[in-house]
């Protein structure tokens, strides 16, 4: 095993350690070097304590859902989120209204936060769409498949916000950040290190935030790098830091203070979220192949729910009361999704030459007309369709 | 006319814009202008139309672009709307998109034809399919400039033409002017396109001369239209101050003339450089097809061949995607001849497309088969011996003649 597997054993003295404001079974850390972090989870009760617990708990019945429902036929394919519930909770809830993020196309629970109904994103994997919800409404933009690719739309994005003027005004309200999320294999690719050097040098408000979950499908992160990855940044001149990605209250603290150094104009950061993808790659994988039982119960011990359900009950903020309603929220969500993903029909075959182009195009009218001419040739004949 | 300082905006425009059209036509203003700074003129009246307009690319700003076509625009615009970026395509691209999720309208250079494979993934996986995937929701009206096509004695990787590659994917326009005044018109047109559009500069051409008038294109014609009404409001403003009632702290409300009429998606549907082919060169005999650099040489080709009592058809498609088949279609019909002439290999190429497509729509108006010249399935060849592989005036002579003999 690694060291980048076992983060949280790392010392606290050195340089690579990770982030960290909870222990995994559930105890608040207080050290030096994590006291600023700490500050910004001060605010945090026993009631905002509960509502990331809840996040990460519904998010992890859609994933169960949605895994199941690819085993019955009704998804095509499906990339579970299982076991980064508090990297992609922790950040989105540091998000403010107003700023965007780019996701890869794992970031279910970041979707969560955005107030996107979860069920939208299985249309895509359903195969009715290609995940074409209201970006905009959301601030939360499509599912990305090219791998980070969208690293540099979020910084190019981050460029415009800065154009529009709504950085370091000093009104929270309009002071805009933008943040963007990739996995360790995006790491690898060249786009992601032009986002980092274009997000440098024209000190863009962009959060870079990268969930090492420790594979790119089969290929562990010593594939992708000899150095821990939240060093990267440092050689594009971007404050960089590494966040025990488990750790829901340190994830949220990393990121609130990315996100206010880019609305107030200081630029971009990197943030590397340690975590684990405890799941398969997506469900056609099977991580059998490549990986070993010992570092799955490694990692299951240190199981972001479990971890903020240990702090909740030691502290005194959980109860069978609490338990009884999650459940039953759990129950109606699993119920809905189940429903809206057999609600989806079919799309009409000529959708398919819907929007190839904002504006008429010869290529695409001839084809269309053609296509619409050839169906409704069968329709004498009792319906081709 | 009254000048009334309180009058709402609103009213303004409407009787100002109403009285100025009827007073003042639209001014046209024709000048000399090579390729390249026809190019330059439509870029300086994008950026001065449309605020979110700006201009990215490596070496654009205080060298004016390595062909200079951005020559000036930095100091007129400053360097936050002609960006010198990172020496980075995909970079550029990548950040572009992300500039026109955000309401910008950027164009990006990339410096020569060769460079812009390391953009490719962001043109074709990203740029291409975002309005398609979005179902129509996001719009990225990114254009991409590219200077292509050989002659010019150039090293490796300087020389190529690769717009089928583009044009071989859905969601992208790609465009490729044949003469200053469509490069001063297109470029415009492709700025205003809320589509993405790739606009093939044909490079060896940049230095050639031709007639523009400047009141043309989406943003020319909103700067004469504005232009005119200046100078209708100051012939106004002239009048009144002749009849002793003006006062010069009530002047009209200037910003009801400023205000800029916004492109439609039906008037981009209009944009004829972007959407039509042109008959460049009447004739009866034959239809020549050429876009971008081969125009020229189609030009000269049909003037050697009247010399010979041979009457060409000289058709410019100006766009590959879309391709105005209806233009080519109809000038074989009448010429019963065809011959297709770009500078990109021919194999699966432009020519290919149109050759199948007049077979198909006019197999019977054909009095011989659909002829290609271009270059060859090899790399770009050394320079030394590029104009072999061109097509040239002889080559292209050679085809006519072949077509005809048929």
């Amino acid at each position: 095993m690694t060291d980048l597997m076992q983060p949280t054993e790392a010392s606290q003295t050195d340089e690579d350690a990770p982030v960290q404001l909870v222990t995994p079974d559930g105890r608040r850390v207080a050290d030096d070097r994590n006291a600023p972090y700490r500050a910004r989870t001060s605010h945090l009760g026993p009631e905002e304590l509960r509502g990331l617990y809840r996040d990460m708990v519904l998010v992890r019945r859609f994933d169960t859902e949605a895994t199941a429902l690819q085993r019955q036929g009704e998804l095509a394919l499906f990339a579970p989120l299982l076991g980064q519930e508090a990297a992609q909770i922790g950040s989105g809830r540091a998000l403010a209204p107003q700023d965007v993020a780019f996701p890869s196309y794992r970031e279910h629970g970041v979707a969560h936060t955005r107030g996107l109904d979860m069920a939208q994103i299985l249309r895509l994997f359903r195969g009715v769409d290609h995940g074409g919800w209201d970006s905009e409404a959301h601030n939360f933009h499509l599912y990305t498949l090219v791998i980070g690719s969208h690293s540099l739309h979020a910084t190019g994005y981050a460029m415009g916000v800065q154009r529009d003027g709504l950085v370091g005004t000093g009104d929270p309200e309009r002071d805009t950040a933008v943040i963007t999320y990739f996995g360790d294999g995006a790491t690898s690719q060249g786009d992601v290190s032009e986002a980092l050097g274009f997000a440098a040098v024209n000190n863009a408000p962009v959060v870079l935030f990268c969930q090492n979950n420790q594979w790119a499908i089969s290929v562990p992160t010593s594939t992708q790098t000899r150095v821990p990855l939240y060093r990267r940044g440092a050689g594009f001149g971007v404050p960089s830091v590494r966040v025990d990605g488990n750790d829901v209250l340190a994830c949220y603290a990393v990121t609130a203070e990315a996100l206010e150094r880019a609305r107030s104009g200081g630029g971009p950061t990197f943030i590397e979220a340690v975590t684990y993808r405890m799941g398969a790659h997506t469900t056609s994988d099977d991580p059998t192949r490549y990986r070993t039982r010992a570092e799955e119960d490694y990692w299951r011990d240190r199981d972001p729910i479990a971890r903020l359900h240990a702090l909740l009950v030691s502290e005194g903020a959980w109860d069978d009361e609490a338990a009884a309603a999650l459940d039953a929220e759990c129950e109606a969500l699993g119920e809905r999704i189940r429903a809206s993903v057999r609600a989806l029909g079919k799309p009409a075959a000529a959708s398919m030459f819907d929007h190839v182009y904002a504006t008429d195009h010869q290529v695409v009218s001839r084809e269309s007309a053609w296509f619409e001419s050839y169906e409704s040739s069968f329709t004498d004949q009792g319906g081709h369709r | 006319m009254s000048t009334p300082t309180s009058t709402s905006t609103t009213s303004s425009i409407s009787s100002t814009a109403g009285r100025t059209q009827a007073a003042a036509p639209i001014p046209t203003d024709v000048q000399t202008l090579p390729f390249a700074k026809a190019i330059n003129a439509g870029l300086r009246a994008a950026l001065g139309g449309d605020d979110k307009v700006l201009l990215m690319g490596e070496d654009i700003g205080p060298l004016g672009g390595v062909f200079r076509v951005t020559d000036g625009l930095q100091a007129s615009f400053g360097a936050d709307r002609v960006v010198d970026t990172p020496l980075a395509e995909s970079g550029i691209l990548g950040t572009a998109i992300g500039l026109a999720l955000r309401g910008y309208r950027p164009v990006c250079e990339i410096q020569f034809d060769g460079f812009i494979f390391p953009a490719f993934d962001q043109i074709t996986t990203q740029l291409a399919k975002m309005h398609y995937r979005s179902r129509g929701r996001l719009t990225v009206p990114v254009v991409v400039r590219v200077p292509y096509g050989g002659g010019i004695g150039a090293v490796e990787h300087h020389s190529e033409s690769p717009e089928v590659l583009f044009a071989h994917t859905p969601g992208l326009r790609v465009v490729s002017p044949g003469s200053p005044q469509d490069a001063y018109t297109m470029i415009q047109e492709a700025i205003a396109s809320p589509d993405p559009v790739l606009f093939f500069e044909p490079k060896g051409r940049y230095w050639e001369k031709g007639a523009v008038d400047l009141s043309a294109g989406p943003y020319g014609r909103r700067a004469a239209e504005q232009q005119g009404a200046d100078a209708d409001q100051q012939g106004a403003a002239d009048e009144q101050s002749a009849g002793g009632q003006g006062d010069a702290d009530e002047q009209p409300v200037r910003e009801s003339i400023t205000v800029r009429e916004p492109i439609t998606v039906a008037e981009a549907n209009g944009f004829a450089t972007l959407n039509t082919a042109v008959v460049a060169r009447p004739g009866t005999d034959l239809t020549l097809v050429a876009y971008g650099p081969t125009v020229a040489t189609a030009l000269k080709v049909a003037e050697a061949a009247a010399s010979e009592g041979t009457s060409i058809e000289v058709v410019d498609l100006r766009s590959i995607s879309p391709l105005d088949t209806d233009t080519v279609v109809e000038s074989v019909r009448k010429t019963h001849r065809c011959v297709v002439v770009h500078e990109a290999p021919t194999f699966l190429g432009t020519g290919a497309e149109i050759a199948a497509t007049v077979t198909e729509r006019c197999f019977y108006d054909l009095e011989a088969p659909v002829l290609r010249v271009g270059g060859f399935h090899t790399p770009y060849p050394v320079a030394k011996i590029e104009h072999e592989y061109l097509p040239s005036l002889d080559r292209v002579l050679d085809a006519v003649d072949r077509s005809l003999a048929f």
